[in-house]
């Protein structure tokens, strides 16, 4: 068992926070962040039925503008983001000539020529050059900026986000359109929120300058409290966004995965003339990929975890990328690659768990998806 | 939460508690506030015979899996059935929730009391 992390990762403007509201904190993608509060179990539960409040200032964000800055953006990220108005969001990728993941990104359109790429903490830097060397490749006049210590993140997810919220803002949540965002303050921050989220509840992600971070966080926590709002670490997020089958960099895609393996052909723009990696992936669209991601179920009582191999009819045939046990849905469940005419919901898995083969079945994804 | 005294402990925090030449062993509350909500455990069969500091069992949580290692030598004896159906009862209750009964046959004499296993978790 591990003791608390030294002064030698980062920290969010918002680290005296969860020490004082007694977070167990971990070392995440070179952060020092909570992993849990009251349990991940009850935090997980509290977003699905009441809100749950994220710090997730760790995530990285890259500007590109400039009035090249479109062909930039359609040139680095696999999803149109011509389609983008300004002030609308998009799930993308930012892909490699290969066709698969440097990372996955949200794409926000700041204003007709100004985009900012939301990435994940531990890719910042390596997202960072790789931007800047595309930029510079497309020409013309763009220009990338690696604006992340300009913003803290705060998320509040689940069913009574709007409402709590809204009694902190005069922007019209209720006007906000999911994976739209718009500016304005939160209690006197000026701020901008998005309809965005990684838990599959109903939420939002407000961007506040450090400074105000605290101030900010205090204001949703006390306005959340009469609902049930707790805060939620890093533990419920993942068993959070696994339930509704959201992937995780590093996790269940990287760079030796393409877009269409992990089965995100939706976050492609097939119309587009080209982007990098853009032949690779019409190619496996058409012609189909040697393996895709799946959902899995487990069959008996063990859960299969990242790393651990998938057997099908006795062969190896694959591997576990995410897995766990859910809190809402009461079951083990997890993501894996397997070759690509073994994807069939039904398909019987067997996954050895330290040296034991375990009966697993495919599902089709999401696992969780809430009533609108 | 207290350390009981008539417990013993182990630096992997287990528990062990010894009547004569019986002892039940469970994770201490250290162990289940790092593991964080319980969901599987893993326990051997009667008659396995096992030396301290080996691998009886395995105990996973929502977010990892750790080993349970035996405090002393012996032999199991008994096996918790009704904790294998109720695994989050170790957090609620990490000193009262046995996992296993053995029959010692050594290795009880350099475990820690509940002072020193309590300085430890500082």
């Amino acid at each position: 068992m591990t003791t608390s992390p030294s002064g030698t990762l980062k920290k969010t403007p918002l680290n005296a926070r969860h020490r004082s509201l007694g977070a167990r904190m971990v070392e995440f993608g070179g952060w020092d962040m909570p992993v849990e509060y009251s349990g991940i179990v009850d935090e997980h539960m509290a977003v699905r039925s009441r809100g749950g409040l994220f710090d997730v200032s760790h995530m990285g964000e890259i500007e590109i503008a400039g009035a090249d800055a479109l062909k930039a953006v359609q040139h680095i990220t696999s999803n149109d983001a011509s389609r983008l108005s300004v002030n609308q969001i998009q799930y993308s990728a930012l892909t490699t000539p290969q066709g698969t993941f440097v990372d996955d990104v949200l794409t926000y359109r700041i204003a007709d020529d100004h985009f900012m790429l939301v990435v994940n903490a531990s890719n910042i830097v390596k997202d960072f050059h790789w931007i800047a060397e595309r930029v510079k490749e497309v020409g013309g006049d763009a220009a990338a900026v690696n604006t992340s210590s300009r913003y803290a993140l705060i998320a509040l997810q689940g069913p009574v986000a709007r409402d709590v919220l809204q009694t902190l803002t005069g922007v019209d949540l209720s006007a906000m359109k999911y994976y739209w965002f718009g500016t304005g303050e939160v209690a006197g921050v000026r701020v901008t929120i998005s309809r965005t989220g990684y838990t599959g509840e109903d939420g939002f992600e407000v961007f506040v300058p450090p400074v105000s971070a605290e101030r900010v966080w205090d204001a949703i926590l006390q306005a959340g409290k009469p609902s049930g709002v707790i805060p939620a670490g890093l533990g419920a997020r993942d068993t959070l966004r696994l339930e509704a089958s959201m992937r995780l960099y590093g996790n269940d895609m990287d760079e030796s995965t393409t877009v269409v393996e992990a089965d995100l052909n939706w976050i492609v723009g097939w119309k587009k003339d080209e982007f990098l990696g853009h032949e690779i992936l019409k190619k496996q669209k058409a012609e189909g990929a040697p393996r895709k991601l799946v959902g899995f179920e487990m069959l008996e009582r063990a859960i299969g975890r990242h790393g651990y191999d998938v057997y099908i009819g006795g062969e190896k045939a694959g591997v576990v990328t995410s897995g766990t046990q859910t809190p809402y849905l009461k079951k083990a469940i997890g993501m894996a690659y397997v070759p690509a005419d073994k994807t069939a919901p039904g398909t019987e898995l067997e996954i050895d768990i330290r040296g034991r083969r375990v009966k697993a079945a495919i599902v089709s994804m999401p696992f969780y998806k809430r009533a609108k | 939460m207290s350390y009981p005294a008539d417990l013993k402990y182990t630096k992997d925090h287990e528990w062990v508690k010894i009547d004569g030449a019986n002892a039940k062993v469970g994770i201490t509350d250290y162990a289940q506030k790092q593991l964080g909500d319980v969901v599987y455990l893993e326990l051997p069969q009667v008659g396995r015979t096992f030396k301290k500091g080996e691998v009886f069992g395995t105990i996973e949580s929502v977010k990892a899996v750790s080993e349970l290692y035996s405090p002393v030598d012996g032999e199991v004896t008994e096996v918790h059935s009704e904790l294998v159906q109720h695994p989050e009862t170790v957090n609620k209750d990490p000193h009262g929730s046995w996992m296993i009964g053995m029959k010692v046959s050594g290795g009880q004499d350099d475990l820690l009391d509940s002072g020193a296993y309590t300085d430890l978790t500082k």
